[in-house]
């Protein structure tokens, strides 16, 4: 195996693209360390982009979020500026693992590794991130909810990586929140995960929402019928339980030692009350 | 295969070696560089045995490939001590017996002294969300989490 560490996006593209398949990208290696160590992957190359300082940094563009793809969920945790916009996606990084998992874990790691139970990416998709992928033919855009195609699986084509992502501009009534549900306090595996985006207008009434739930499904869901019971409500009860109703007739979750599929289709449901009713305390937050 | 070349600050002293690319940071550290005080507990992320601090950040060597380390400053169990003087972290856990068979003790000094760095005044619930990461088998946590506490109180009399 040998180790790379570019200095520029081009310099990643050029090493991926020369090695095909044979090659990973390393961001804060908390999944891949792991998959390594324990012979699951054998790569012939590692790429890591941590010494590339556009994957490395939080920038504001035109009043949009623009965070590279290596930052560590303890420096999301520390941009102020940026809890204050999203603090639903910055809560959701700030659950992976420990500490010491903190000081290295990335959204572009949690999200091409492509975990159906990945903490940042139901947050992700709520919030309507856009990546900026890099590659052999230049770069191209595609909403977080299309990079993973199945456990472990992304659409990524050789030679391609995500260097950023791109977050809208929080419109001035809205809000969003995460929350999983995991049986310890810490350091475990979402048996179900909630994140919800939701804006409402001057009088109160709901124009846009995004529901997002990890770890029931191969895939992070985006679920419409869940969006379409809150837009143009109050967000009342009457509405959430809709809402809450809708997000356990999209479930599709296996059976395992963490859930059962009732359980699990149960938890998304009471998860999903629970964060809309955070995102939408939070749509008052700058008031 | 050729080696790859390292050059780090580490315990304040510029260190340079020699690594395989798969070589880990802890392999390094304990099997090239002979500092034996990281343990290796579970070699996954989950018991925090091997807690160093990297760039003023808590990881685990375990982790990390030693190749990464090229340029950072690492702190480890082998420089918290000054000469005979033990920190005054590795003082409170003698008195409180916050340790048994101690395999774990050098992750938990560690991983203590980079929340100490952060906030030198935690409350009891900080202190044990921060140490999250790292397993003990024998003493029940509630020693180390009382030496932590008691260390935080004295250094800031
Ligand atoms: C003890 C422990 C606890 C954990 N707890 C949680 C948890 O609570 N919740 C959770 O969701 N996860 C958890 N994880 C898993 C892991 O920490 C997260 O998924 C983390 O976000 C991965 O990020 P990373 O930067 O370490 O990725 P890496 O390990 O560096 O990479 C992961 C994968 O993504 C690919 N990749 C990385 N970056 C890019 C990029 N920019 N473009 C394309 N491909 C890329 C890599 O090639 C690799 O296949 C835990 C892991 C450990 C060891
Ligand atoms: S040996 Fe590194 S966390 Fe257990
Ligand atoms: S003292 Fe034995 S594991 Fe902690």
């Amino acid at each position: 195996m040998q180790y790379e560490a570019p200095t520029t996006v081009d310099q990643a593209v050029a090493l991926l693209k020369n090695s095909g398949n044979a090659s990973k990208v390393l961001a804060g290696g908390t999944d891949l360390l792991v998959q390594l160590r324990s012979g699951m992957i054998e790569p012939e190359l590692i790429v890591d982009i941590k010494k590339i300082p556009e994957v490395r940094s939080i920038l504001k563009e035109d009043g949009k979020f623009r965070v590279g793809a290596v930052v560590t969920g303890a420096e999301l945790g520390e941009h102020g500026d940026l809890k204050a916009a999203w603090p639903g996606v910055v809560e959701a990084a700030e659950l992976i693992g420990s500490t010491q998992i903190q000081g290295r874990a990335s959204l572009g790691g949690n999200l091409c590794n492509a975990s159906p139970a990945a903490d940042a990416v139901p947050a992700l998709v709520a919030a309507g991130a856009i990546c900026m992928i890099a590659g052999p033919n230049g770069r191209r855009e595609l909403p977080v909810g299309a990079i993973c195609t199945g456990p472990g699986q992304t659409s990524l084509s050789p030679g391609e990586f995500v260097v950023s992502f791109l977050f809208p501009i929080p419109k001035p009534r809205s809000g969003d929140a995460y929350l999983r549900f995991i049986p310890r306090t810490e350091m475990d595996i979402a048996v179900v995960g909630v994140g919800i985006h939701i804006t409402l207008d001057a009088e109160n009434v709901c124009v846009d929402a995004r529901v997002a739930v990890g770890a029931v499904a191969p895939t992070v869901l985006l679920v419409e019928e869940s969006a379409a019971a809150l837009v143009g409500t109050m967000v009342d009860d009457a509405s959430i339980d809709k809402m809450i109703a809708a997000v356990r007739d999209s479930c599709d979750p296996i059976d395992d030692k963490r859930g059962t599929v009732v359980y699990r289709t149960q938890v998304a449901g009471v998860l999903a009350g629970r964060v809309c009713r955070i995102a939408l305390q939070r749509t008052r937050r700058h008031e | 295969m050729s080696k790859v070349h390292v050059s780090t600050i580490i315990n304040d002293d510029t260190v340079e070696f020699l690594c395989e690319s798969e070589q880990t940071l802890l392999d390094v550290l304990r099997d090239d560089l002979r500092l034996t005080g990281s343990k290796e507990g579970c070699a996954s992320g989950d018991c925090g045995a091997c807690s160093v601090i990297m760039d003023g950040r808590l990881v685990c060597a375990c982790l990390l490939l030693a190749a990464e380390a090229e340029g950072s400053t690492i702190e480890t169990i082998e420089g918290m001590a000054n000469g005979s003087d033990l920190h005054p972290l590795q003082q409170q856990f003698l008195d409180h017996a916050a340790l048994q068979c101690g395999v774990c003790t050098p992750g938990f000094l560690i991983a203590a002294k980079a929340l100490l760095d952060r906030n030198p005044d935690p409350t009891e619930t900080e202190v044990r969300y921060w140490l999250a990461g790292n397993l003990c088998r024998c003493t029940g946590y509630d020693k180390i989490v009382r030496a932590v506490l008691d260390t935080a109180a004295e250094t800031r009399n």
